[in-house]
């Protein structure tokens, strides 16, 4: 090739490439599925390395925590002295509530909830990238995780499950601005969505007019749409200085490491692949 | 190498050790682009943790395609934004796009900021990594017809700006070191 020929090729790289990524955008936009399997394999291919790495880097992050703990180790023994005197009070009406629920169950013949089978996994990477919020589970190679089942730590609701890799899953947080969950107001019982707006507090919409949102009430999942079991805790309502209602979630969503992963059987709020053939679907 | 043999003067054999080196120096900036997006994703545990994805990716692509360029062509810079994009859960395409502007604009410009300051290059790049954070905020919320929230692209620019100074410490340490070719 001669020199000139050469010059003009290199000057026009630059441009096509730039032709390229628009055409790119436009495939992503029409076939979303490729970009989620492409990042799917990604995920896969790099689980083993987060795996390996969040050893040690748990133990780091340990070690510092455990700094600050010695930090403010008399406060903190003060107010778990306070806490525990207080759930102690709670521990005997919850006792006596529970023996109370139990006489009454027993009088009514109440068919118990099948309890649900769940795995637990560790959450190896952080999946969300600026504009959403989601967590990436390292899972065995024979997982039986499906989409749409749903994520709790030890405290509440994390997400739901948006894709599956051989060896690992995406959980959508509630938080995330594409997360829209059907829930109950305790004890008013009123019903809401929780929309999230990828800040740490979602916001609650379309309660009904008799029973407002109140600070301090309890947010519980609601069975409505079959998306959700009943009653699983989301966290607790907090007004914004604006005189938004949000709700604080119960989940410690910033600092997930371990998340169960349960299968209720439910499929409403059909994802993507119920769209596919049912052979397809049994996966 | 073939530009490099045009040119009289002694050197020493190219054996195969050698011409390893210099590839090894010649493909560094990329390779080490590739590895500290791949850092950026380590379960550190730190809040807010996937804005420091486009940040670092934008300081590493920016600096080199001023000071090496030779090393960081627009095909390279095709596939590092394809990385962002698949890494950074961003719309396939956007991280692609941006990173060829950052990329084509540090080349027109090239000849003037290597012969400024330290303070002119970084003020240039916090200027384009804010416009970067404003097209990806753009597309992300063109693509996903619904308007993002900016804060995030805020905040994003203000990382990629903040964190330019430390990093280019050490970009330009292996830019005089590990990423010289005429050291091999």
């Amino acid at each position: 090739m001669s020199i000139s020929a050469r010059q003009v090729l290199s000057k026009l790289t630059l441009p096509v490439l730039i032709v390229a990524s628009f055409a790119l955008l436009l495939v992503g936009k029409a076939d979303t599925m490729l970009a989620d399997r492409a990042r799917m394999a990604f995920g896969d291919a790099l689980a083993p390395i987060y795996v390996v790495l969040s050893e040690p880097l748990g133990r780091v992050r340990a070690s510092v925590a455990q700094v600050t703990d010695l930090w403010d180790l008399r406060a903190e023994n003060a107010r778990l002295r306070d806490e525990n005197e207080r759930l102690r009070q709670w521990q005997a009406t919850a006792l006596a509530l529970d023996a109370e629920n139990q006489r009454l169950k027993a009088d009514l013949h109440w068919v118990p909830d099948p309890t649900a089978a769940f795995v637990t996994a560790r959450v190896v990477a952080d999946a969300g990238g600026v504009y959403a919020r989601a967590v990436l589970l390292a899972l065995g190679p024979n997982h039986f995780i499906r989409r749409g089942e749903i994520a709790l730590d030890q405290s509440g609701l994390v997400g739901r499950v948006t894709e599956v890799g051989a060896r690992t899953a995406r959980v959508l947080l509630i938080t995330d601005l594409n997360s829209r969950i059907p829930v109950i107001l305790e004890p008013s019982g009123g019903h809401a969505i929780m929309t999230g707006t990828n800040g740490p507090r979602p916001r609650l919409l379309y309660w009904s007019d008799g029973a407002p949102p109140r600070e301090g009430e309890r947010v519980v999942t609601s069975p409505e749409a079959d998306a959700f079991p009943a009653n699983l805790p989301v966290g607790t309502v907090r007004f914004t200085a604006a005189n938004v209602p949000e709700v604080q979630p119960a989940a410690q969503l910033d600092r997930l490491e371990v998340v169960r992963i349960f299968d209720y059987g439910l499929n409403g709020m059909a994802p993507p692949e119920a769209a596919r053939p049912p052979a397809d679907r049994l996966r | 190498m073939a530009r490099d043999e045009q040119v009289p003067g002694i050197r020493p054999r190219p054996s195969l050790g050698r011409r390893l080196d210099i590839v090894a120096r010649h493909s560094f900036p990329a390779t080490s682009t590739v590895l500290l997006m791949l850092l950026c994703g380590l379960p550190f545990g730190i809040a807010d943790q996937a804005m420091l994805l486009p940040a670092v990716t934008l300081a590493a692509v920016y600096f080199w395609s001023l000071f090496r360029p030779a090393a960081m062509p627009p095909p390279i810079v095709f596939l590092l934004g394809l990385l962002l994009d698949l890494l950074g859960y961003l719309p396939i395409g956007a991280g692609v796009l941006t990173l060829l502007l950052v990329h084509g604009l540090a080349g027109q410009w090239r000849r003037r900021l290597t012969q400024q300051g330290f303070v002119t290059v970084w003020l240039v790049l916090t200027c384009l990594g804010t416009g970067a954070a404003a097209l990806l905020w753009a597309l992300t919320s063109l693509l996903s017809l619904r308007l993002m929230p900016p804060g995030p692209a805020l905040f994003q620019a203000t990382l990629t700006a903040a964190l330019y100074p430390a990093l280019s410490v050490l970009l330009i340490r292996a830019h005089r070191t590990i990423a010289n070719p005429e050291r091999a």
